[in-house]
């Protein structure tokens, strides 16, 4: 895990000192970041415009299209109804910490694979909330995909090859789980010989 | 060996998208995404009020606020001629306003700032003084005598009505009615609707005083039009213009206009000598931007005992809002409605239509439809359900009996298209087929016996996409063709461009797939651009299901450009006459000797290195394609559902899709299309609307009031295909996109009429809430949609 931190103001023009700053430390996609912000600044744009994670987007400002969906915690929170300060000391995961340097999340893969995306908009906040299903639920049923997602709006697919990509991930992580598990076990048998 | 044209992802290859690997990762490039050096942000104040005159704007607290660099009124804009611009259709809108405010959610000034919170909080110190005027929310109202005249602005507009239209045989229609045994009529609205892509609009205008260009990234689905506008209406040269148009967070029509915020970020540009940012809210996009529909029918048939149609009388009544600036570019002044019934064979037919100001936000965009077609099949599809049931008569029969039949190709409309190609008798047998539509009535049947109430509803139409044909259509002047650049590098890969612009169709993935039908180069060697004027050749854009039709014809051509001198190229490297040459894909050898050939990508190299004596260098081209006639899709959609008699909630249980879109370029593109419209067109028939109070209050502006369907709504969809080749479109496709948005509704509507037809009710407007079902069942009436009139005085 990184160290680094940084100075990000996102409001920093004009405004002069009048405006109080508050400062934030929190940890995004496994890496420690600090920001000075307004109190009312939503966390959706510290990502964004401080952060410049532009993978979270801004859709609809009352929380219903979930375009902004990031992992709180591990929980799914939309991040244009949350002020930064509230994120002070806790984990944020936003799309850009779903894959590794090398290899892409299943989730992301079965999005591509199934079609499950359009414009692309929604597909960030879309891919996050599934996460957060699959990482409670790693066999869901297709009424319980449905329902978990039922907090992010997608204009363009019809959710239902969304549907199929989620369930693309849960058997392609099912699969990596139980190859990681041979692996484990015939490392400990190694160590035993 | 031959290419496998699947491998080389050609034509009818599922590809896996390439603009999924920049959004998967959340790389997309949208408009918000994009920050410039230096860039200040606008915010937009809106009106509170429906209808009102301005009698003072004062600003100054605005200017107070610290960060504000700019505040801009309406009368700042008149000062430079720029208050008011030209509409698509001929009319003028305010950008902000001056005298008047003529609907909720106008705009009125605008604060630039350091950053979009303290624009907002420039835009909250803006006190304006209203004298609130009698607000118009519906055609009936805008045509009552002594109603209050809207647009006062235009000199010689004395009353509130913007066109009066008329297409179709008067005399010949009222002879059929006369010769008829029934005369089946019905009412109805269909209500105002907003295309609503998850992102909203915005721009980023970015003016360079020293070289005096002019940069704007915009969420535009037509680039090269916007590009003309802004040089004819702000007088700039067209050379010092470059419109960008992004990644876009969806389209479906409502990034077609140019709308006051992209004029504002321009001109504060200019003034600011930096770049200016606007993103609009929700609120904002869903309030003021182009809406779709809003439209009231009285439909007429004239039917024979046996089931045939005589003749069609529809009228119509149209609410534009305050500003006649309807996105279509046909001749026609209620776009196509009178492309209704092109499916069936009609000997007559006749529609008025008239369209009237109101105080509501302008547009009448075409929301995922060819500008009226939505509107004109569903009104279609309900007169035909309701014509079934006047006569006695099984719908699906009803259907079999007045569909043209496949050998009357071409076939005239009765308002005068020319359909070319269709198996319309088959399509709606496999989607009979498919629902089981026999087990169905029987299952119905039972069910009723026990109090349940299921019902069926099908939908046929074929519509005209892909405008268009220069005859009918233009853009201010401007031919609707479209347009292709290919540049074949030594290597054999390539670069296209083209005139239109990708919102979440897959252009990057499907262009590709033509050129390697059409030459071999495999698709993954293809880039693909669109959206840039500097880049991009000169293309009217994407919207009415055009982009296939119109580009994806031009793609073809240009590949074929790239063909024919690619073969004199092989014809030199192979030492025989081009007569000698064969094509297969990819490949190109001599006649009788198959094993001497040579490759596209030899051809490629050939081309910089080893041409013959005098041949140009260099294996690029272009191609401008103007088709000759629209693009005729035909689709039957069939819909099962299930109404609870006491709570007038309807659950759908199966829906059946037969589309014949011609060549399938991808067919999982195609498929996803298809359900992402047929959500909307659920949406629509179940849930989504945009209405107002008696006060003109519009009630539907944030996502809490205007609803969308999530993913547990959302019913499953069943997909079939039958595949009749467009006569004229270089690889028989025709268009898709909007399909299953435009004949979708009526098959959920026609279903829960269907499921209460015991009651009586001939019509209840969408969306099919449950109060208005519930009313319908329990009291046994029809139930109207239209806004509700103020009645005290």
């Amino acid at each position: 895990m990184s160290t680094l931190f940084e100075e990000v103001r996102p409001s920093d023009g004009g405004a002069g000192d009048a405006v109080p700053v508050r400062r934030v430390e929190l940890t995004v996609n496994g890496e420690r970041r600090a920001a000075d912000v307004e109190p009312r600044l939503l966390l959706a744009h510290l990502l964004r415009n401080g952060f410049r994670l532009t993978g979270t987007h801004t859709g609809c400002d009352t929380t219903n299209c979930g375009a902004c969906t990031v992992l709180y915690d591990g929980v799914p929170v939309k991040s244009c109804t949350m002020f930064a300060v509230q994120a002070d000391g806790h984990e944020v995961l936003t799309v850009e910490g779903l894959a590794t340097a090398s290899e892409l999340h299943p989730i992301q893969e079965g999005f591509k694979d199934e079609h499950g995306l359009q414009c692309g908009f929604c597909t960030p906040g879309m891919m996050l909330a599934a996460k957060a299903l699959l990482d409670e639920n790693p066999n869901p049923s297709e009424d319980e995909i449905r329902w978990a997602l039922s907090g992010n709006l997608c204009r363009c697919t019809g959710y239902q090859n969304i549907v199929k990509a989620v369930m693309w991930a849960a058997e392609k992580l099912g699969a990596n789980a139980e190859s990681d598990g041979a692996d484990d076990a015939g490392d400990d048998a190694g160590g035993e010989g | 060996m031959a290419l496998d044209e699947i491998k080389i992802g050609g034509l009818g290859a599922s590809r896996r998208r390439v603009e999924d690997n920049r959004f998967i990762r959340g790389k997309g490039n949208y408009i918000d995404d994009i920050a410039l050096p230096g860039m200040l942000h606008m915010e937009i104040l809106r009106s509170p009020l429906a209808h009102a005159r301005i009698r003072s704007i004062d600003v100054s607290a605005a200017w107070a606020v610290p960060g504000v660099r700019m505040v801009l009124t309406g009368d700042m804009l008149a000062a430079r001629n720029l208050a008011w611009m030209p509409t698509l259709s001929y009319d003028t809108q305010a950008v902000l306003a001056t005298d008047k405010v003529r609907f909720q959610g106008q705009e009125v000034a605008c604060v630039v700032a350091d950053d979009p919170y303290i624009a907002k909080d420039g835009c909250e110190a803006i006190v304006v003084d209203y004298e609130p005027l009698p607000p118009i929310v519906n055609p009936t109202q805008a045509k009552a005598p002594g109603a209050p005249l809207i647009r006062d602005d235009k000199t010689g507009q004395d009353s509130n009505v913007v066109f009066d239209w008329e297409v179709g045989d008067r005399e010949g229609t009222d002879r059929a009615f006369a010769q008829a045994d029934v005369v089946s009529t019905i009412d109805m609205h269909y209500p105002r609707s907003h295309p609503s892509p998850i992102e909203a609009c915005g721009s980023i205008a970015d003016f360079d005083r020293a070289t005096s260009k002019l940069t704007v990234y915009m969420t535009t689905q037509a680039p090269h039009i916007i590009r003309a506008a802004v040089a004819l209406v702000a007088e700039l040269p067209e050379h010092m213009i470059r419109i960008v148009s992004p990644d876009l967070g969806g389209g479906f029509g409502n990034k077609v206009p140019v709308y006051p915020g992209y004029v504002v970020s321009i001109l504060a540009s200019i003034l600011l000598e930096c770049p200016v940012k606007w993103i609009e809210d929700k609120s904002g996009n869903l309030i003021s931007t182009g809406f779709g529909r809003d439209i009231y029918l009285k439909g007429e048939m004239a039917l024979r005992n046996d089931g045939r149609i005589l003749g069609v009388r529809m009228h119509t009544d149209s609410d534009h809002g305050a500003f006649f600036s309807d996105a279509q570019p046909s001749k026609f002044k209620i776009g196509l409605m009178h492309s209704a019934f092109s499916c069936y064979d009609i000997p007559v037919a006749h529609l008025t239509a008239q369209g009237v100001y109101t105080n509501k936000a302008p547009g009448g965009v075409a929301y995922r439809c060819s500008f009226r077609v939505t509107e004109a099949m569903y009104f279609q599809e309900r007169m035909v359900q309701a014509a079934a049931a006047d006569l006695g008569m099984d719908q699906a029969e009803f259907r079999r009996i007045n569909l043209v039949r496949d050998d009357d190709f071409p076939h005239r409309t009765p308002w005068g298209f020319l359909t070319d190609s269709g198996q319309y008798g088959k399509c709606l047998d496999l989607g009979l087929e498919a629902i089981g539509y026999e087990d169905f009535l029987r299952q119905k049947e039972e069910a009723r016996q026990r109090g349940r109430l299921l019902g069926i509803g099908i939908s046929t139409m074929t519509e005209p996409l892909g405008a268009g044909n220069s005859r009918e259509y233009d853009i201010l002047g401007i031919k609707m063709f479209d347009s292709a650049e290919l540049k074949v590098h030594m290597t054999g890969k390539a670069l296209l461009r083209t005139g239109a612009k990708t919102q979440g169709q897959g252009h990057e993935t499907t262009w590709a797939q033509i050129v390697a039908h059409e030459l071999g180069i495999p698709a993954e060697d293809v880039l693909v651009e669109e959206g840039d004027t500097d880049t991009a050749p000169f293309g009217m854009g994407t919207y009415a299901s055009r982009s296939t039709p119109v580009a994806g014809a031009a793609v073809a051509m240009v590949s074929r450009k790239i063909r024919a001198k690619a073969r004199k190229i092989a014809a030199h490297l192979l030492e025989v006459s081009e007569e000698d040459i064969e094509w297969e894909l990819g490949r190109f050898s001599v006649r009788g000797a198959p094993d001497r050939g040579v490759t596209i990508q030899e051809c490629a190299i050939a081309a910089y290195s080893n041409m013959p004596d005098g041949m140009e260098p260099g294996l690029e081209n272009n191609a401008y394609y103007d088709p000759p006639n629209l693009t005729w899709p035909f689709a039957c959609y069939i819909a099962t559902v299930e109404v609870d008699p006491e709570t007038g909630v309807w659950d759908v249980l199966r829906v059946v899709a037969v589309d014949d879109c011609g060549v399938r370029i991808n067919p999982m593109i195609v498929e996803g299309q298809i359900m992402g419209g047929l959500t909307e067109a659920y949406a629509m028939a179940n849930m989504q609307f945009i209405t107002f109070d008696e006060d003109g209050n519009c009630i539907g502006s944030n996502y809490m009031d205007y609803l969308l369907p999530t993913a547990w709504e959302t019913p499953g969809f069943e997909l079939h295909e039958v595949v009749t080749p467009c006569p004229h479109h270089p690889i028989g496709a025709k268009g898709i996109g909007e399909c299953a948005t435009v004949g979708g509704p009526a098959a959920f509507v026609n279903a829960v009429i269907d499921a209460i037809g015991d009651s009586g009710v001939r019509n209840i407007d969408m969306p099919l809430l449950p109060d208005r079902v519930h009313e319908a069942i329990t009291q046994g009436h029809d139930v109207s949609g239209a806004p509700p009139v103020k009645t005290e005085p």
